[in-house]
C-alpha cells in the first residue's frame, strides 16, 4: 500500500455509550471504542448481531447520544452539536438502512421521500426545481421517473433500497453510513444494490461507513475492516490483511463460519470456536499495531503473541 | 486489493427500462382503504345513511327551531295529546288510528279530536309534535358526536404523540395524568359541570371533553412509542427534521387507521352517554328536547303510547348502529391484516 497519509473524515476517540446506564440490565453498546475513517474510503464493521455496529453508526449520525468519548467530522468535533450547526452536519453525513421496507413511509410517495431532505434543507426554490433534482436522483440510482408518483408497497427491495440510498444523497453528503443496506435483500439484488453503491462512491467521492454482518460481502466492497464484538472493537487492518492474515481469534472464528460455495471444501470447512474467556477475564488491553495499519486490542504479551503465530 | 476493482456482472435481464416498470395503476393509501371499505355494503349504506342524517340535520336547522319543537298549544293540551303517528296513507299502525287503552275496538283520534294536521311521528302528552322534538334530539346527539370527535383529535392525538414521542418521565407523568383522570367516574364530573354551568349540552360536552379523549391518547401513545423506533422516523431524524413536522408527516398518517377506528367507537358511546345523562335528568334542560329526555318522558306511558318511546329509541340505536357498522367498516379497510381470517 502506497503510503500518502490520506485525511481523516471521520474520527471516533474513545467512544462509549451505555444504555441503562448504572442500573442492573446496563448494557455496553459500544465500549471504548476508537477508529478513524479516511476520506474516500469504505470502511467495513463486522461483528455479530448485537455487537453494537448499528448503534456504533448511529451515534455517528447524531441519534444517540454517547456516554464518554469524542466524535469529530471533516476536523470539527461533533460529539455536542446542536441546532444550526447540527443541522448542517447532517446536510453531509447520511445513512441507509437494513430494512427497505421498514425505512420508507407507506404513506408517502416516493417524490416527497426523496425530496424531504430537499425540502428540510430548502435545497429547491420552486416546485419544478424540486421535481427535477428528484428526477435527477432517480436516475441516478436507475428508476424510471414514473417511479416518483408511486408508493413504497409497489416496489420490490432492491428498487426500494435504491429509493433509500437516493433519499440519502438527495442532500449531496460526504459520507454514508450503510447500515447492513444489503442483507434484507436476495443475492442478484445484493449485487445491484452493492454495484449501485460503488458506482455513487466513484461519482460522488463519498466516503461509506459499511455495516455488515457478511464478510465476504465487506471484503468486497472495504478498504479497511474493523471486527466488534460485545460492544468492544477487537481488531482493525486492511480488508486483505483481516480476511487473510487475522490476528484475533474472533476474527478467525468468523472467518471460519463463511460457507464455502463448493460442496467438497465445504465438508471439510472446520469451524473455529471462540472462546469468550479473552474479553472477560478482565485484563488490561488496548490497541496494538502489530502490523503497519493492523491494529488488535490485546495486551502487550498477547501481542507478542499474534505477532509469532504469524511466522 | 484487486477484488475491489471488478463488478458483479448481472446475468439474464439487464437493468433495462421495462425492468423496471410497474404496470399497476398506482393507489394511494386513502385510495386503497376506500377500494377496500366499498366491499362491504354494510359499511357503505352506514356511511351514506350517517352522510344524509348529518345533512338533514343541519338542514333541518331552517325549519325546525328549537323553540318551534318546545312550544305547544296550552288552551288544546287535550285535543293534541298523545296522539298516534299518522303518515295520512292507510298504512297499518301509521294510520292515525289507536287502540285506547282498556279499549277493545281502534279509535281514530284524529277524527274524534277534530284534528287537521297529520302528525307524521305523533305528539307527546302535551301535545307537542314528536317528529320534531325528535329532529331537535338527533341535532344534540350529532352535535355531541362532533364535538366529541373533535375533542378526541384534538387532545387525544396531541397528548398521546407528545407523551409516546418525547417518552422517559414525561412520559411516566403524562400516562399518570391520564390514569387519575380515568379513575374519575364520568357522573361525577357531569354532576360537577352541572352544578357549576347548569345542565345542559355545554356541560356534557365539557365533561366528555375531560374524559372521553383518554382512550384515544392511549391508543395514539402506543401507536408512536412503537412508530419512533421505525427506520423512517430515524432517515427523517437523521435528515434534520423537526419533531413537530415527524409527527405531522411521519407519525400521525401511519396512524390514521387507528385513529379513525378509535373516532369511530367513542361516537357511539359518547351518543350514549348524552342520552343516559339527558334519561336521568343530568343532561339537557326540560323543555329541549333530547333522544334520552324522550325516551325517559315517555317510558311511564310506555304500555298505552309504545310509538313515542319506540321512535327516539329507533333513531339512537340506528344512529350508533350505523357508526358501528362503519366503524368495523374502516378497521377492516385500513388493516387488511386483521380482518383477513
Amino acid at each position: 500500500m502506497t503510503e500518502e497519509t490520506p485525511k481523516k473524515l471521520v474520527e471516533l476517540n474513545d467512544l462509549q455509550l451505555y444504555f441503562n446506564k448504572g442500573k442492573a440490565n446496563e448494557v455496553r453498546a459500544i465500549d471504548h471504542v476508537s477508529f478513524d475513517i479516511y476520506e474516500g474510503e469504505v470502511f467495513g464493521l463486522v461483528g455479530e448481531s448485537g455487537s453494537g455496529k448499528t448503534t456504533i453508526g448511529r451515534t455517528i449520525l447524531k441519534l444517540y447520544e454517547p456516554n464518554g468519548g469524542t466524535m469529530t467530522f471533516d476536523g470539527e468535533d461533533i460529539t455536542k452539536l446542536k441546532g444550526k450547526e447540527l443541522s448542517n452536519f447532517r446536510k453531509n453525513a447520511q445513512m441507509i438502512f437494513q430494512d427497505p421496507q421498514a425505512s420508507l413511509n407507506g404513506r408517502m410517495k416516493v417524490r416527497d421521500i426523496i425530496a424531504e431532505g430537499i425540502d428540510i434543507n430548502h435545497l429547491a426554490k420552486s416546485k419544478d426545481e424540486r421535481n427535477a433534482k428528484v428526477q435527477e436522483l432517480l436516475d441516478l440510482v436507475g428508476l424510471n421517473k414514473d417511479h416518483a408518483t408511486r408508493y413504497p408497497h409497489e416496489f420490490s427491495g432492491g428498487q426500494r433500497q435504491r429509493i433509500g440510498i437516493a433519499r440519502a444523497l438527495a442532500v449531496d453528503p460526504k459520507f454514508i453510513i450503510a447500515d447492513e443496506p444489503i442483507s434484507a435483500l436476495d443475492v442478484s439484488i445484493q449485487a445491484q444494490v452493492v454495484n449501485l453503491m460503488k458506482e455513487l462512491q466513484k461519482k460522488h467521492s463519498l466516503t461509506y461507513l459499511f455495516i455488515a454482518h457478511d464478510l465476504s460481502m465487506v471484503k468486497y466492497i472495504s478498504d479497511r475492516i474493523g471486527v466488534m464484538h460485545w460492544g468492544k472493537l477487537l481488531e482493525i487492518g486492511t480488508s486483505d490483511a483481516v480476511y487473510n492474515h487475522p490476528l484475533h481469534p474472533y476474527t478467525k472464528s468468523l472467518l471460519s463460519a463463511i460457507p464455502v460455495p463448493d460442496p467438497e471444501a465445504e465438508n471439510l470447512r472446520q469451524h473455529v470456536d471462540y472462546d469468550t474467556t479473552i474479553e472477560t477475564d478482565g485484563k488490561e488491553r488496548s490497541m496494538i499495531e502489530v502490523n503497519p495499519g493492523h491494529f488488535v486490542l490485546a495486551t502487550p504479551e498477547e501481542a507478542e503473541q499474534y505477532k509469532q503465530q504469524q511466522k | 486489493m484487486a477484488a475491489n476493482t471488478e463488478d458483479f456482472v448481472i446475468v439474464g435481464a439487464q437493468n433495462s427500462e421495462a425492468n423496471e416498470h410497474i404496470s399497476k395503476p398506482a393507489l394511494s393509501f386513502w385510495q386503497d382503504a376506500w377500494r377496500r371499505l366499498k366491499l362491504n355494503k354494510l359499511a357503505v349504506i352506514s356511511l351514506w345513511f350517517l352522510v344524509f342524517i348529518l345533512g338533514f340535520a343541519l338542514v333541518s336547522n331552517f325549519f325546525v327551531t328549537q323553540n318551534k319543537a318546545n312550544a305547544f298549544d296550552s288552551d288544546n293540551v287535550g285535543k293534541y295529546k298523545n296522539l298516534p303517528p299518522n303518515s295520512g296513507l292507510p298504512i297499518p299502525g301509521w294510520d292515525g288510528k289507536l287502540k285506547e287503552p282498556g279499549a277493545t275496538d281502534t279509535t281514530d283520534p284524529y277524527k274524534n279530536n277534530n284534528v287537521k294536521q297529520n302528525f307524521i311521528l305523533g305528539t307527546d302528552n302535551i301535545g307537542r309534535s314528536l317528529g320534531k322534538r325528535v329532529i331537535v334530539g338527533l341535532r344534540i346527539s350529532l352535535l355531541v358526536a362532533i364535538s366529541a370527535t373533535f375533542i378526541d383529535l384534538l387532545i387525544g392525538v396531541t397528548y398521546g404523540v407528545f407523551s409516546g414521542w418525547k417518552g422517559g418521565w414525561v412520559d411516566v407523568v403524562m400516562q399518570r395524568i391520564i390514569e387519575i383522570l380515568s379513575s374519575v367516574p364520568n357522573l361525577i364530573v357531569v354532576t360537577m359541570f352541572g352544578l357549576l354551568l347548569g345542565n345542559g349540552v355545554t356541560s356534557i360536552i365539557i365533561a366528555i371533553a375531560i374524559t372521553g379523549w383518554l382512550s384515544m391518547a392511549r391508543q395514539v401513545r402506543n401507536m408512536t412509542l412503537s412508530l419512533k423506533e421505525r427506520d423512517y422516523v430515524l432517515a427523517a431524524k437523521s435528515l434534520g427534521e423537526s419533531s413537530t413536522k415527524i409527527a405531522i408527516k411521519h407519525l400521525i398518517p401511519n396512524m390514521a387507521g387507528t385513529i379513525i377506528v378509535q373516532i369511530m367507537m367513542t361516537v357511539p358511546s359518547a351518543i350514549m352517554f348524552e342520552a343516559v345523562l339527558s334519561a336521568i335528568n343530568l343532561g339537557v334542560k326540560p323543555p329541549t328536547a333530547s333522544l334520552g329526555s324522550l325516551i325517559s318522558d315517555a317510558q311511564s306511558m310506555l304500555q298505552f303510547y309504545p310509538y313515542q318511546v319506540l321512535i327516539p329509541s329507533g333513531v339512537l340505536v340506528l344512529i350508533s348502529l350505523a357508526f358501528i357498522l362503519l366503524g368495523d367498516g374502516l378497521r377492516d379497510a385500513f388493516d387488511p391484516r386483521a380482518s383477513e381470517d
